[in-house]
Parts: structure tokens; C-alpha cells; sequence
């Protein structure tokens, strides 16, 4: 028998996001739709599914970044290593004041 | 024991043994996809079984599992279909999707009950079945549908036909006939049904291992 994979998503609860469940192998969508409901819906853990062929998801897993542009990016660029280096250079700076550290 | 008591214990010991018996298809099914779907629906049965049950059990004054399981294999009201053993895929889908078939009808009629708990439990029971006929409808009609799989189908109906008449009273059988008749496209023979009330060789040993543990403990162990 020949049978193609459907990946599974599911919504756990109305208004929440669609995520991906896993997969299931059917011989068509009939099966699929069966054999889904049966492993991600029967426990009462999904609101909805969607059940889409694998060959029709588009996969992109390449992401050219050469110049490093780290700002473009969610986690940003990291602000611990800019102020540390801030700390130390103000504290440098107190220390080489006149009465620096001392005061009344 | 009373009509009511009788009715429901014809119910919930053919949902019991068919779901023991499409149990035995764990971890054994022919794909896995299929293995964790063919389990969840004998689960389902077994759950209907029990809900039947506990109605029994109070009207008795017993508890569900007593009454599920301490029985004699005579006192059992299970159809001779649900009994058979027969580990082999066409024939368990011809016992799938005649006994879906037949207990649908039943559920039909029990729906309109004037007994209002027994048309609530029905109602309650069919909302799952549902899943169960697509299932088995879905089967026949990919076996149908192969050149390997009919002619074994047609066997295992042809050889299953007079026991699923059995299910139903005498009422409901014509139903049953029609139904059966236009989804297959053809005439099935005109049979003698195999009735309820006797019983299939195989059941004795089928409650034996399903009763081992709980014989194995004493009387009024705690699980």
C-alpha cells in the first residue's frame, strides 16, 4: 500500500496559534483524517487540526547573513558585554579623578 | 431480570467482546497508523460497554465489573458475530463494518426510546460511533476498490453474513439487508441469521483469559 505523509497542526484551544503536532502516514485523506483525529484529537488536546500533504509544505532552511547584522535579528545584539565595558570605563575614570573614592 | 436489564446487557456484551476482540489487533495491525486507530476504537467499545454496565449494575444492586466479568459464558448475551475469532484483515473488516452497519440500526431505533436514559445513553454512544462507521466504511471501500482485496472481502462477508443477521431482531433485519445490499451493489445470500442465545466455542476461552487477573486476586480485592 502505498501511503504519503500529511504533517499535522493543532489549535489547543479557539483563538490560539496553529502548531505543528507531527505527521501521520495515510493511504489517503479519508485515512488521514481518521488516523489524525485518533492520535492528536481524541485526549480532548485539540480544538482543530489541519492536516496538510507533505510534498505541499515549502521548506526554506537557508539564511544568508555574511555581513553579521546582528540587529536585524529578535534576540538583537547584546547589551551585557557594552555596558560592562561601560562600567569599567567609568570606574577607571572615578578612580583617576582628583579625591576619587574618597569623598567626605 | 427485567426486559430493561436484558436489552442492556445485549448491548454492552457485544460492545465488551467485539472490543476485546479488536483489541487482539495491537501492536499486530498492518500498519502503524492503523495499529493505534483499530486500538482506540476497541477502547471505545469497551467504554461503552462499561457505561452499559453501570446502568445494569445499579438496577442490580451489583457493580460494572461484576457484572462485565463474573459471569458464566451462558449468562453472556453477546451476538455469536462479535465472538468469532478470526485474526485475519478482510474478515476483521467485514466484522467491523457489518456490526457498525447493524448497530447503527439498533442505535436508530434506541434513540427514539421512550425509556429517556436508555435514548440518552444511545444518543451519547452514537456521537463516537459515528467515527467507527467512517473507519470501517473507509476500509471497504479501499478493499472494495482492489483487485486483491475484493474477492477476499466478498469471502469474509459471504462467510460473516448469516451472523451479522444474527445481531438484530427480527424487526430490524430488513434494514440491515438494504443497507449492506447498496454498498456492496449486489445480493447477498438469502441465509438463516445465526441467533443470539448460543454461543461461539471461542467465547469460553475468551473470557477465561479476559477474567484471569481478576480471578487470580481474591474475592473483593481493591485494584
Amino acid at each position: 500500500m502505498t501511503t504519503r505523509v500529511y504533517e499535522v497542526f493543532r489549535r489547543e484551544r479557539a483563538g490560539a496559534a496553529m502548531q505543528h503536532a507531527g505527521s501521520i502516514a495515510a493511504p489517503d485523506p479519508r485515512f488521514a483524517e481518521i488516523y489524525a483525529r485518533e492520535q492528536y484529537g481524541r485526549r480532548g488536546e485539540s480544538e482543530a487540526l489541519w492536516l496538510v500533504p507533505r510534498e505541499a509544505v515549502q521548506e526554506i532552511d537557508e539564511f544568508v547573513d555574511e555581513f553579521d547584522l546582528k540587529y536585524r535579528r529578535v534576540d538583537g545584539y547584546s547589551l551585557k558585554e557594552r555596558l560592562k565595558e561601560a562600567r569599567e570605563l567609568a570606574g577607571a575614570s572615578l578612580r583617576e579623578a582628583p579625591g576619587g573614592g574618597d569623598r567626605p | 431480570m427485567s426486559d430493561r436489564v436484558e436489552l442492556l446487557l445485549t448491548l454492552a456484551d457485544d460492545e465488551l467482546i467485539l472490543g476485546w476482540r479488536n483489541s487482539e489487533w495491537t501492536g499486530i495491525a498492518p500498519f502503524l497508523e492503523e495499529d493505534v486507530a483499530f486500538s482506540s476504537i476497541a477502547q471505545n467499545e469497551i467504554g461503552h460497554a462499561r457505561a452499559l454496565y453501570e446502568l445494569v449494575a445499579r438496577e442490580l444492586g451489583s457493580d460494572a465489573d461484576a457484572v462485565a466479568f463474573d459471569r458464566a459464558p451462558d449468562e453472556y448475551r453477546s451476538a455469536p458475530l462479535v465472538e468469532l475469532r478470526r485474526l485475519e484483515w478482510a474478515r476483521t473488516i467485514a466484522r467491523h463494518w457489518l456490526y457498525e452497519t447493524a448497530d447503527a440500526i439498533r442505535l436508530e431505533a434506541l434513540k427514539g426510546s421512550d425509556d429517556a436514559e436508555l435514548a440518552g445513553i444511545a444518543a451519547k454512544i452514537d456521537r463516537e460511533e459515528v467515527y467507527h462507521r467512517i473507519h470501517a466504511e473507509m476500509w471497504v471501500d479501499r478493499l472494495l476498490g482492489s483487485e486483491d482485496g475484493r474477492p477476499r472481502l466478498d469471502e469474509a462477508l459471504d462467510e460473516l453474513w448469516p451472523y451479522a443477521l444474527g445481531v438484530l431482531d427480527d424487526d430490524l433485519r430488513p434494514e440491515l439487508v438494504a443497507r449492506v445490499e447498496a454498498k456492496l451493489g449486489r445480493a447477498l445470500p438469502e441465509v438463516e441469521p445465526v441467533p443470539r442465545g448460543r454461543h461461539e466455542p471461542e467465547l469460553a476461552e475468551l473470557l477465561g483469559e479476559m477474567t484471569s487477573v481478576r480471578r487470580s486476586a481474591p474475592v473483593g480485592a481493591r485494584w
